[in-house]
């Protein structure tokens, strides 16, 4: 179980919060203009580092902030 | 409202009873009908995150960067909802949201760590401190007041909450 540290209520169970993937995957500029090839690579691609992966967190169970942080896939630690 | 509040039946109406017979190590008893207002405004400074204030009958507790709830004495809803209407203020009566029990005595804190997985020391969660947590499965506001804990619970999950409070305290009954 991970200790996850929410920037406004502080540590807290991992129970208590959703897991939202990769962060700063940022949402097309024009959504139109892509290829199905380009869409299903911006829906479905993300990347799966063997070390530090900046994600994002909603603290669901608490104050309902989603906040971003980096985490040691290997070690589960919180890096930031 | 002209419904005779007489009957009216608390979401723990049917273990106030069992949850009286507990005492000793801990007391429960349920603080039923509080009038509740979820404030979102996002100019607010007080209370600080993770606090709350209390000023008369009225206490008002974080909820989040931009959310509060504020709790006053049954009946108390329409002089909170004009107190704290504002032209950047969402204020919504939730009354019948939550029910409120007050936990007290030596053996609280062993209780509620039964259950909770956030540090209760007075050190890290002083008077005043209060929480969205989850107790025994059930997301709960904890708040530490003057006198032990004020648990606020989902009406619908506060017989799941009485139920496995009265489980639990036994054990630790039998300890003290």
């Amino acid at each position: 179980m991970m200790l996850i540290p929410c920037p406004w209520c502080g540590p807290r169970d991992e129970s208590e919060f959703h897991y939202g993937g990769q962060a700063g995957v940022a949402y097309p500029a024009d959504p139109a203009a892509l290829s199905d090839a380009e869409w299903a690579r911006y829906l479905f691609f993300r990347d799966n580092p063997k070390g530090p992966f900046r994600e994002r967190w909603s603290h669901s169970a608490g104050c309902r902030r989603w906040f971003s942080l980096v985490r040691d896939t290997v070690t589960n630690e919180v890096l930031s | 409202m002209t419904a005779d509040r007489n009957l009216r039946r608390s979401p723990l109406h049917g273990v106030r009873d069992r949850l009286a017979t507990l005492s000793g190590a801990i007391t429960v008893a349920e603080v039923p009908f509080l009038a509740q207002i979820n404030l979102r405004i996002t100019r607010r400074s007080e209370p600080r995150p993770g606090g709350s204030t209390s000023d008369g009958d009225v206490d008002v507790l974080w909820l989040g960067p931009d959310e509060f709830l504020v709790v006053g004495p049954p009946g108390s809803e329409q002089r909170l909802i004009s107190a704290y209407s504002g032209p950047e203020a969402s204020v919504v009566d939730v009354s019948a949201q939550r029910t409120a029990l007050d936990l007290d005595g030596p053996g609280v804190r062993e209780l509620l760590a039964f259950g909770c997985s956030i540090d209760l020391h007075p050190r890290v969660f002083a008077v005043g401190d209060c929480a969205q947590t989850v107790l025994a499965h059930t997301p709960v506001v904890l708040q530490r007041r003057m006198s032990g804990f004020r648990v606020l619970v989902r009406s619908s999950f506060a017989a799941h909450l009485a139920a496995w409070i009265l489980d639990a305290s036994p054990d630790l009954t039998a300890g003290h």
